[in-house]
C-alpha cells in the first residue's frame, strides 16, 4: 500500500537521515502509524477540506497509514490526547483565551506542530483583522501561530494543495528529512506579502520574469508587466505562496533531479 | 555534468517544409508540440505567442497546430509562459499541457511539481516540457535599443533575430545587420547573471541552435517521458535526426559555452554571497559534488 501511495505521489522510497532533526525521525522510527490531530483555530476549514481531496489515496491513508486521533469535525473527542503530529489550521486570536490555551496545549501534547495553511503559517487574510465587529468587537489581533509557540513545519497555501499535504504526511511517516527541510525553513516565514517579490527578488536583481509567482497566486493579485510581477495589493491576502513558489527564493535542486529521475 | 543528465543527444530538424521555413532553427520545439497534439499526448500548449506589439511575446494557450506555429521563432525578451499554465488548466480545462520554456522557467515549473504548496491539481498535468537553450535574456527596451538605435531598423521590418558567432543578427526582408555582442553587454536581464543552466537541464527534451548546422537543432533527450515522445516523433517521421558532431562545432562547442556561462555565474554567486546578498544557489565553497551543478 505504501508503495502505491508513493507511486501516486511520485515519491522516492528510501528515507534519508539527518541527525539534527530527531523529532521527525522519532515519529517515523518509533511509531510507524503516527497519531495525527487536526486543530482548528481561526481558520475556515479549507485546509482540512483540501486534505480530503486526496481522493485516490485518502481511504488507505486514513485506515492503514495514520490514525486521526483528534479534531473537531473529524473525531468525537473533547480531551486533547497526545499526538505525534498536530496540524494546526488558522491563526490565533490574542483576545480569545480559549484559542490561546488550546494552542499552548497543542504544543505540549504534540511531537510536531505543523502550521497547516497560510492562516496558521503567515496570518494570511486574518492579517487584515482589526476588531470592531459584533459579537466580539474586541477580537482584534490575529497572529500566525509561530508568534506564540514553536512551530516545526509550515505548509503554507490558501489552502495548501491536496498534493503537498499528502506528500508531507508521507514524508513525515518515512522520516524523509530532505523533503521536509524547506517546510522547516518556512516555519520562520511569518511576515508574508505579495510585496516580498519586489523586496526579495526584483530589488535583489534575482527576478527572471518566469511568471511562476503570478501562476501560483491563489487570488490573482499578480499579473506580469514587462516581465516583472505587478501586485494589486488590494487583492493580496498575504498568503506568501508567490514568494514560496518563486524559483529564485529557494531552490530544491536535488529533490527535483530525484523526482525527474535525472 | 555541464550539459545536464541526458539519454541521448542528436542533431535534428522537423521534416515539415512549412515548419522549416518559419522556425528559428530546426523547428524541433514546434514540431514536437504539433506532433504531441496530433497524437493526443497533449491537448494544448503554452507558447510564446505574438502580441499587438512586434517582437513582444505574450504567453498564449495554443489549442491547434496553427496556433503553435504562430509562436515559432525566438523572441529575445520575456514571455512569462509559466504564468499561463494555470489558465491552461483552469480556464481552458486542459488535462495534458505541453509547454516551451527557457531554463529558468523550467525551474519554476519543476519546483512547483516537487513542492506544489498552493498549486492545486496542476503539477501532474504538465505532459511535455520542451526546454530551449538560453545564454541570457533581455528586457524589451534593451531589444528596442539594439534594433531601433544601434541598427537603425524599424521593428516592423524585422523578420528574424538571432544570436550566434559572437553577434546579434537582425534579418529584414532585404538586409542582414549585425551588432557585436560586446555592444549588447550591459543590456541583459540582471537575474541572468546567477543562472547556472544553459541547456535546459530539467526539461523533458531540450533544444537549441548551438552545436548544429544552420536549419538544424541540437537536441538532448532527458526524461523517460521525453524519450518516449521523441522516439514516437522520429518513428512517425515528424522529425529527422542524425548523430551530433562531437567536435569543435558540435558537443565541444556546447560544452565550452555551457562551462563559460556556469563559471561566470558561479563567480557572481560567490561575490553576492560574500556581500551578504541573497541568492538561492550554493556558493562554490558550499558545493560538495559538481562545482558547476545547478544547485
Ligand atoms: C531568450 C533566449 C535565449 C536563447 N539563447 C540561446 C543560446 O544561447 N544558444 C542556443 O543554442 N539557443 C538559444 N536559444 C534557443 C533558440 O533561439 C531557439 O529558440 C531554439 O533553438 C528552438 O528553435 P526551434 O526552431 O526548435 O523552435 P521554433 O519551432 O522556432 O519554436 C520556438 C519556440 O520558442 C518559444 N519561444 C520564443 N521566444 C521565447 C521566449 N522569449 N521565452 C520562452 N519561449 C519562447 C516559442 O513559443 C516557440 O514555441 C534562446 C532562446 C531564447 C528565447
Ligand atoms: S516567480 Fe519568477 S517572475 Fe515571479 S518574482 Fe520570482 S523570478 Fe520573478
Ligand atoms: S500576491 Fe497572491 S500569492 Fe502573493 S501573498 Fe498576495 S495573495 Fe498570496
Ligand atoms: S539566462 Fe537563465 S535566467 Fe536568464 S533568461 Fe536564460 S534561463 Fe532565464
Amino acid at each position: 500500500m505504501l508503495a502505491r501511495i508513493k507511486e501516486f505521489l511520485g515519491m522516492e522510497s528510501k528515507p534519508k537521515e539527518v541527525a539534527s532533526e530527531q523529532e521527525v525521525e522519532k515519529v517515523a522510527e518509533e511509531k510507524p502509524k503516527p497519531r495525527i490531530g487536526y486543530i482548528h483555530l481561526s481558520g475556515c476549514t479549507g485546509d482540512g477540506m483540501s486534505l480530503t481531496e486526496n481522493y485516490d489515496i485518502l481511504a488507505p491513508l486514513l485506515t492503514e497509514m495514520i490514525d486521526i486521533v483528534y479534531g473537531q469535525t473529524l473525531v468525537d473527542l473533547w480531551e486533547m490526547p497526545e499526538m505525534d503530529i498536530a496540524l494546526v489550521e488558522g491563526s490565533v486570536c490574542l483576545q480569545d483565551e480559549h484559542s490561546m490555551h488550546e494552542l499552548m496545549e497543542v504544543r505540549e501534547k504534540a511531537g510536531l506542530v505543523v502550521a497547516f495553511g497560510s492562516c496558521a503559517a503567515t496570518g494570511c487574510f486574518t492579517r487584515y483583522s482589526r476588531g470592531g465587529q459584533q459579537a466580539q468587537p474586541s477580537h482584534e489581533s490575529f497572529v500566525p501561530i509561530a508568534d506564540i509557540v514553536k512551530v516545526d513545519l509550515a505548509i503554507p497555501g490558501c489552502p495548501p494543495s491536496p498534493e503537498i499535504i499528502a506528500k508531507t504526511v508521507v514524508a513525515a511517516i518515512n522520516g524523509d528529512m530532505d523533503y521536509l527541510q524547506p517546510m522547516m525553513d518556512l516555519a520562520g516565514y511569518t511576515e508574508a506579502c505579495g510585496c516580498d517579490l519586489q523586496y526579495k527578488v526584483v530589488n535583489q536583481a534575482l527576478c527572471i520574469g518566469c511568471g511562476t509567482c503570478a501562476m501560483a497566486c491563489q487570488t490573482r493579485a499578480l499579473t506580469m508587466t514587462n516581465g516583472r510581477p505587478e501586485l494589486n495589493s488590494a487583492r493580496c491576502i498575504k498568503c506568501g505562496i508567490c514568494y514560496v513558489q518563486c524559483p529564485r527564493s529557494w531552490w530544491p535542486a536535488d529533490r527535483i533531479n530525484k523526482d525527474l529521475g535525472l | 555534468m555541464v550539459l545536464g543528465t541526458y539519454k541521448q543527444v542528436v542533431t535534428a530538424r522537423s521534416t515539415d517544409k512549412q515548419i522549416q521555413k518559419i522556425a528559428q532553427d530546426g523547428g524541433i520545439a514546434s514540431a514536437l508540440l504539433c506532433f504531441a497534439l496530433d497524437e493526443k499526448i497533449i491537448d494544448g500548449a503554452v507558447v510564446a505567442g505574438p502580441s499587438e506589439v512586434m517582437w513582444k511575446p505574450e504567453p498564449t494557450v495554443a489549442l491547434t497546430s496553427d496556433e503553435i506555429l504562430a509562436a515559432a521563432g525566438t523572441k529575445y525578451t520575456f514571455s512569462p509562459n509559466v504564468w499561463m499554465l494555470k489558465q491552461a488548466v483552469r480556464q481552458y480545462g486542459l488535462e495534458k499541457v505541453g509547454t516551451v520554456a527557457i531554463p529558468c522557467q523550467t525551474m519554476g515549473i519543476r519546483k512547483m511539481q516537487s513542492y506544489p504548496f498552493g498549486v492545486r491539481f496542476l503539477a501532474d498535468k504538465i505532459a511535455l516540457l520542451v526546454g530551449i537553450f538560453c545564454m541570457e535574456n533581455f528586457p524589451y527596451e534593451s531589444l528596442r535599443t539594439f534594433i531601433s538605435e544601434k541598427a537603425g531598423v524599424d521593428f516592423d521590418l524585422v523578420e528574424k533575430m538571432d544570436i550566434g558567432k559572437g553577434k546579434f543578427w537582425i534579418h529584414t526582408q532585404d538586409q542582414v545587420l549585425t551588432i557585436p555582442l560586446k555592444e549588447t553587454h550591459g543590456y541583459e536581464q540582471n537575474g541572468c547573471k546567477v543562472c547556472l543552466d544553459y541547456v535546459s537541464e530539467l526539461s523533458d527534451i531540450a533544444t537549441g541552435s548551438v552545436g548544429s548546422p544552420d536549419g538544424w537543432s541540437s537536441v538532448f533527450v532527458r526524461t523517460d517521458g521525453g524519450d518516449t515522445i521523441f522516439k514516437q516523433a522520429l518513428e512517425a517521421g515528424a522529425i529527422e535526426a542524425k548523430a551530433i558532431n562531437e567536435g569543435k562545432f558540435g558537443l565541444e562547442m556546447l560544452t565550452k559555452l555551457s562551462t563559460q556561462k556556469k563559471e561566470k555565474a558561479m563567480k557572481v554567486i560567490d561575490e553576492r554571497k560574500a556581500m551578504g546578498l541573497p541568492v538561492p544557489f550554493k556558493a562554490s565553497s558550499e558545493k560538495e559534488g559538481d562545482p558547476l551543478a545547478n544547485v
